[in-house]
């Protein structure tokens, strides 16, 4: 079994992958090593065909290949190793980290781990939709794979449960297809997709949208026949007697993405139950010292462009880390506080603070709000307030707090009123 | 297309499996018919996977006896299928004084049946067996112990074409019709698909269906009451968790064992059965009221459960003979049929189906030997082929001297199950030639991770169009009657094949 010894590994060739390996590099280390899965890099943005990718990184409005293929011309330019269709099996706490590919299986010991796994999508099961078990049910990311990259239809009259942004993304996609979308079905009483979404896949194609309505009933044997949908309370429970069938051969999940953390969690890295993902300071490590975190496989994000931004910082960090190491000494680790997701938060990252440096705050409210103050206390103290216009859950907020405003061992909560 | 044989089996679930497997050992020409795309998807693939020791049945009962002897051979038929199969133990709890009677019932009812090893037990020693049971007394049975059932019905069919036996799928039955002796005797069945076959011996051990068979064949007088239980399934992080079965004590009249926790050999654990009376045998949905039941049952004994942990429900049907007002089980019924010679009859086999059909199949083919001279062939090949254990389950050391031997182990298509390209291939050159996601889900275990297919599904897509060269209208998720997709994007798009060449530069 073949064993090496690298510096910086990067788990995952997607944007936050490519993003952590290219400042790893950037950073001074020379020995940096992408590993993915898959047989091409660029992860998920493969995929996403649509445009709007890039706004706020490039000022451009790509799609989702060519937002990759920048990152990917970059990698290509520097001294990083790139292994497709290499899947990571497990990470042990030492670094450890086990390869299989077609090319052989093997353990890799890392100065450093940047994991950038991404996430995956709730499954029907996730909801417990009752009901037979017929064709025909699909998440919408994997329809998007299907049709996208694979030329195959997955059905010509279909439903749409959950307004995430790949749904109403998949919404548009089948009709531009031909299909006919009946509509999209939401359980809250406000959609989870961005806003601009909801303007130019469902409004502009005049897909009516559905809210605090769920599906809640599967109907056919062999291929799906339709789906009940139902009213629901403030308490999301349906109401009896607002059932109605909606026909239709394909029902679409668009109901939430769960970081991917099982490599995480076999590793022992404590993980957040809000945001699905690890534990990080604001150097985006976790508590496995060496151990990085970043994108998608950290907090679900609305944009890949902050994506991009939040993994060079891991890249860089994990880049710094593996320097000390190398030089003989395994780094020390500061302490760090929990930092607190007060009211009206429904999650901040770090989730812990060394303090003493520039760090950018990451968040996201519990429900859409108007002329919103977010506030961030340091020891009871208000060392920032931004008023929002307008708050959205479905929309990530990013505040820049100077580190001369976050002392080492400060109290750090994060509330919104 | 007309076929001639000596025994044919309707239904190919375990029992049936079991019986021509059995069968294949002999110099009969025997062949098993189901109305499915693959063995084993009606109740045989859908329950708890338990194999039962015997404390459960009334003395003297088919039902008890072939319980006790299929668990007593099961372990040996699993190493030659090279099927997982445990022997964990079951405690059966009591909660109070009437539990603790019906504990001693089991027990006498138990030893009276030849169960091995049963013992009651005070509150300390069931919890060092199983931590965090609560009980006033436990009966332990040690010979209890878990097995997939999926893998052992499908094994059993796959062993038994193997060793001869034609398996046709898809051919539903529509009438059996006794041949006069001028004829030749036997019988001649006729499918849906429009086939004919004529046999000298016909087993019926179709199930849920095995009343209707029974009338096809002019037997009136049976009927099943199909008893639906459904179940979640939970994700693998609570491997481990459990390290025996735990029962509640029975209820008297209660149509099933009442719902717990299962371990499952593949590391899972599974929630239920419910027990409800349904009209239609063919009913397999999950309802809102139950599922919701199953939920709460598993937060109270496992409280930190998440919602996504939950990552399956399904439900499952009893063949029960027993009608609602009477509740309860009734004892097998396994004839040779007097008034219709050549005939043999299987209704009610409701749990425990799995672990009685070895003893079943000796039993049918002992009746089977009245009608025709079983003469053993040398040729039987007990053992299948192939490695018992699941790539993701061996060393690193065995991991990569596959890899090194064969890529295909090394590129991981199904994430959450660690299953690989190799391990898929293997699932598809079934010997059924079965090639449906389910049929390829219960070889290869791929799409019953956590995410559902999610990941795996393009994966397999492209998999089947790389081998056989499928269109979009070519996949199936388990019959004819459920295509997976409905056709193309594009009619003129042009894809590129999906195996990476060898290299490690995108």
């Amino acid at each position: 079994m073949k064993r090496e010894t690298r510096g910086v590994v990067v788990v995952g060739g997607g944007p936050a992958g490519l993003a952590a390996a290219l400042s790893a590099v950037e950073a001074g280390c020379g020995d940096v090593l992408l590993l993915e899965r898959d047989i091409r890099l660029g992860g998920i943005l493969n995929q996403c065909i649509h445009d709007g990718f890039g706004l706020h990184a490039f000022g451009e409005a790509l799609s989702g290949p060519e937002y990759a293929a920048r990152s990917i011309d970059r990698v290509r330019t520097h001294d990083i190793e790139v292994r497709t269709g290499s899947m990571v099996l497990s990470l042990s706490r030492d670094r450890v980290l086990e390869v299989s590919s077609r090319n052989g299986y093997g353990m890799i010991r890392a100065d450093a781990v940047v994991l950038a796994m991404g996430c995956r999508e709730r499954t029907r099961e996730a909801l417990s939709i009752p009901g037979s078990r017929p064709s025909g049910i699909y998440t919408a990311g994997a329809a998007q794979n299907l049709m996208n990259l694979e030329n195959i239809l997955p059905g010509r009259r279909a439903v749409i449960l959950g307004s995430g942004d790949i749904g109403l993304i998949m919404a548009r996609r089948m009709v531009l297809e031909g299909a006919s979308v009946e509509g999209v079905y939401e359980v809250l009483p406000y959609a989870s997709g961005l806003p601009r979404n909801l303007r130019q896949c469902l409004d502009d194609y005049g897909i009516p949208l559905h809210l605090s309505t769920t599906v809640t009933e599967i109907l056919g044997k062999g291929r799906l026949e339709g789906v009940v949908v139902s009213r629901v309370d403030e308490s999301r429970s349906p109401i009896p007697g607002t059932e109605r069938e909606v026909p239709c051969d394909v029902l679409l999940l668009s109901v939430g993405l769960i970081p991917e953390n099982e490599l995480s969690r076999g590793c022992g890295i404590s993980l957040d139950s809000r945001t699905g993902g690890a534990v990080v300071d604001e150097t985006f490590m976790t508590d496995v010292p060496g151990v990085f975190a970043c994108g998608n496989a950290l907090h679900v994000h609305d944009l890949v462009d902050w994506v991009s931004v939040e993994a060079a910082e891991a890249g860089r960090e994990a880049a710094n880390w593996a320097a000390s190491f190398r030089r003989g000494k395994e780094p020390e680790v500061p302490a760090s506080l929990p930092v607190k997701a007060g009211e009206g938060v429904r999650y901040v990252l770090p989730g812990r603070l060394r303090g003493g440096r520039d760090t950018v705050f990451s968040l996201r409210v519990l429900a859409p709000g108007r002329n919103r103050d977010v506030v961030l206390r340091v020891d009871g103290r208000d060392v920032l307030r931004r008023t929002f216009p307008r708050v959205h859950p479905a929309e990530m907020l990013r505040l820049a707090v100077p580190g001369k405003d976050l002392p080492p061992g400060g109290l750090v909560e994060v509330v919104s009123s | 297309m007309e076929r001639r044989y000596d025994v044919l089996i309707v239904g190919g679930g375990v029992v049936g499996c079991a019986i021509a497997r059995e069968l294949s050992r002999y110099r009969v020409r025997t062949a098993l018919l189901d109305r499915e795309r693959d063995v084993g998807l009606g109740t045989s693939c859908r329950n708890s996977g338990v194999l039962h020791s015997g404390i459960n049945y009334t003395p003297g009962t088919l039902r008890a006896r072939l319980a006790v002897e299929g668990n007593r051979r099961m372990h040996a038929l699993c190493r030659d299928l090279r099927v997982k199969c445990r022997t964990i133990g079951k405690l059966t709890v009591a909660q109070d004084e009437e539990d603790t009677a019906t504990l001693a019932r089991l027990l006498e009812q138990g030893i009276a049946n030849g169960v091995p090893g049963l013992r009651i037990l005070w509150p300390e020693e069931m919890r060092r067996l199983q931590p965090g049971v609560e009980g006033i007394r436990a009966l332990h049975s040690p010979s209890s112990g878990i097995v997939s059932p999926y893998a052992l019905t499908v094994a059993l069919a796959e062993n038994a074409v193997t060793n001869g036996v034609h398996v046709h799928l898809g051919q539903e039955v529509l009438d059996i019709r006794p041949r006069l002796p001028e004829e030749g005797g036997g019988f001649v069945v006729r499918t849906a698909a429009g086939d004919r076959f004529i046999a000298l011996v016909v087993v019926n051990a179709a199930g849920v269906f095995a009343d209707r068979v029974a009338a096809l064949a002019g037997i009136p007088g049976f009927r099943i009451y199909p008893c639906r239980g459904e179940y979640y399934v939970l994700d693998k992080r609570f491997n481990g968790v459990l390290r025996t079965l735990v029962y509640p004590a029975p209820r008297p009249r209660h149509p099933g064992l009442g719902i717990h926790l299962t371990p499952t050999v593949d590391g899972n654990i599974l929630i239920g059965p419910s027990a409800e009376y349904v009209e239609d045998p063919g009913n397999l949905a999950c309802t809102a009221a139950i599922l919701r039941k199953l939920q709460e049952k598993g937060r109270g004994l496992l409280p930190d459960l998440a919602g996504a942990d939950f990552i399956r429900s399904f439900a499952g049907i009893r063949a029960k003979q027993s009608p609602p007002e009477e509740g309860g089980t009734r004892d097998y019924i396994i004839e040779d049929r007097k008034d219709v010679k050549g005939f043999i009859n299987l209704v009610g086999i409701e749990s425990p189906g799995l672990t009685a059909s070895p003893a079943i199949a000796s039993m049918v083919a002992e009746m089977v030997g009245r009608h025709l001279p079983l003469e053993e062939k040398e040729t039987f090949v007990s053992c299948r082929e192939g490695r018992r254990e699941f790539f993701c389950e061996l060393s690193p050391e065995e991991k990569a001297a596959l890899v090194a031997e064969d890529p295909d182990y090394g590129e991981v298509v199904c994430r959450c199950e660690g299953v690989t390209r190799r391990e898929v291939l293997d699932a598809l050159a079934n010997p059924l030639g079965a090639r449906t996601l389910v049929s390829l889900k219960y070889r290869a275990r791929v799409t019953m991770g956590r995410c559902q297919g999610g990941f795996c599904l393009p994966r397999i897509v492209r998999i089947l169009r790389d081998e056989f060269g499928y269109d979009p209208e070519d996949y199936l998720l388990r019959g004819d009657s459920s295509p997976l997709f409905v056709g193309k994007v594009r009619e003129d798009a042009v894809l590129r094949a999906s195996v990476p060449a060898e290299g490690v530069r995108p």
